[in-house]
């Protein structure tokens, strides 16, 4: 048998194998066919099991390496949804300071546009008109009613169509009054933002504007309205010398 | 030739079946299996050495079979079940691998 090139025993040897093909019907033989057929049950079985293998089957010593596996790899998890919460935590407040930082600046810049005239404004208010034929009406009458309306509580004020700033300035001209280096005429008229009652009062009081601008033979005419609009704009200068001290800065006296 | 039927019929079973192992059985099957695939190994190379029985066949396959699941039953009661099927497996599988090598040699006379 472990004689390669001895053919006979070969072809002996398959010529046994042809005879064991027939079938045989003796007890022994049924018993190994009966064995054959458990083996390929057991095969068949045993290979679908492993191919539905669950944890059920492992051993201990795998079940705690996968449990470790497992811990490490939940811990690892763990740590990753702590600093993508941190991250997003981070965002979301930060376009909400963000947003708040953008109202908090337009709510200072409406503010600020209305004291420097550079916004239109509108609400309750009083419109004067002071008429004045005999031109006896002269830019200090006029500044003399801006310096009472603003003491009345006006938050903006327009001479016709002059709005007046903090930086607005009275003087004479030839045909009339020059507010801000512009010319306005006759009638004037002042809008004025602010409680109405309160300013039309502190206008017509006792040896207030209105009785001064009688007295020099003109005539006004005082109007409350509920709704009334500033719409003339100061067009904004860079100052040319002031500069904003920074606030750490220390005041000088 | 009835035995090699029957091997087949088993694996059809097997397979359209699907029958589910039992837990308490599911260590020793897959070393019942090889020890009984070595057992049917052995058997086909004594058929072709001339000196093969019936009788010793059946024998050598149960006492195969069992033996082998006594292994790893008693390598799982002693906490080394794991390596002593790795071992019952490496030493059947040398078995395997001579008788096909002495099948081999009558078959292809190389």
């Amino acid at each position: 048998m472990s004689n390669p090139a001895n053919s006979p025993p070969s072809s002996s040897a398959r010529k046994r194998l042809m005879l064991m093909m027939r079938p045989r019907a003796t007890k022994a033989n049924a018993l190994a066919a009966l064995l054959a057929l458990l083996l390929g049950f057991a095969v068949a079985t045993q290979i679908r099991q492993n191919q539905s293998q669950g944890l059920e089957s492992l051993r201990q010593s795998d079940l705690l390496n996968i449990l470790d596996d497992t811990t490490l790899k939940s811990s690892r998890l763990d740590q990753n949804v702590r600093e993508l919460q941190t991250t997003r935590d981070q965002l979301v407040s930060g376009t909400t300071s963000g947003a708040a930082a953008v109202t908090a600046a337009q709510e200072r810049l409406d503010v600020l546009g209305i004291l420097a005239g550079t916004a239109r404004a509108h609400g309750p208010g009083i419109r004067m008109t002071i008429t004045d034929p005999g031109g006896k009406v002269t830019y200090p009458v006029l500044l003399d009613a801006i310096q009472e309306l603003r003491d009345a509580g006006a938050e903006a004020i327009q001479v016709n169509n002059v709005r007046i700033v903090a930086s607005s300035h009275f003087g004479p001209r030839a045909s009339g009054i020059e507010v801000d280096g512009r010319s306005i005429n006759q009638p004037y008229t002042i809008a004025a933002i602010g409680d109405p009652a309160t300013m039309s009062s502190a206008m017509e009081i006792p040896g207030g504007l209105a009785e001064n601008v009688r007295q020099l033979g003109a005539t006004i005419i005082i109007a409350q309205e509920k709704e009334l609009t500033v719409g003339a704009l100061h067009p904004l200068t860079e100052p040319r010398y002031a500069r904003p001290v920074p606030p750490s800065a220390a005041t000088t006296p | 030739m009835i035995p090699a039927l029957g091997l087949l019929i088993g694996l059809a079973a097997g397979i359209f079946l699907h029958p589910t192992v039992p837990l308490a059985l599911q260590p020793y099957l897959p070393i019942a299996v090889i020890a009984a695939l070595d057992a049917v190994f052995g058997g086909v190379r004594a058929v072709l050495d001339g000196i093969f029985n019936d009788k010793v066949f059946v024998v050598s396959f149960l006492s195969n079979v069992v033996v082998a699941a006594f292994i790893v039953f008693l390598g799982d009661q002693l906490g080394v079940g794991s390596q002593l099927s790795t071992g019952v497996v490496v030493v059947l599988g040398i078995r395997i691998f001579s008788n096909v090598a002495s099948i081999r040699r009558h078959v292809f006379r190389a």
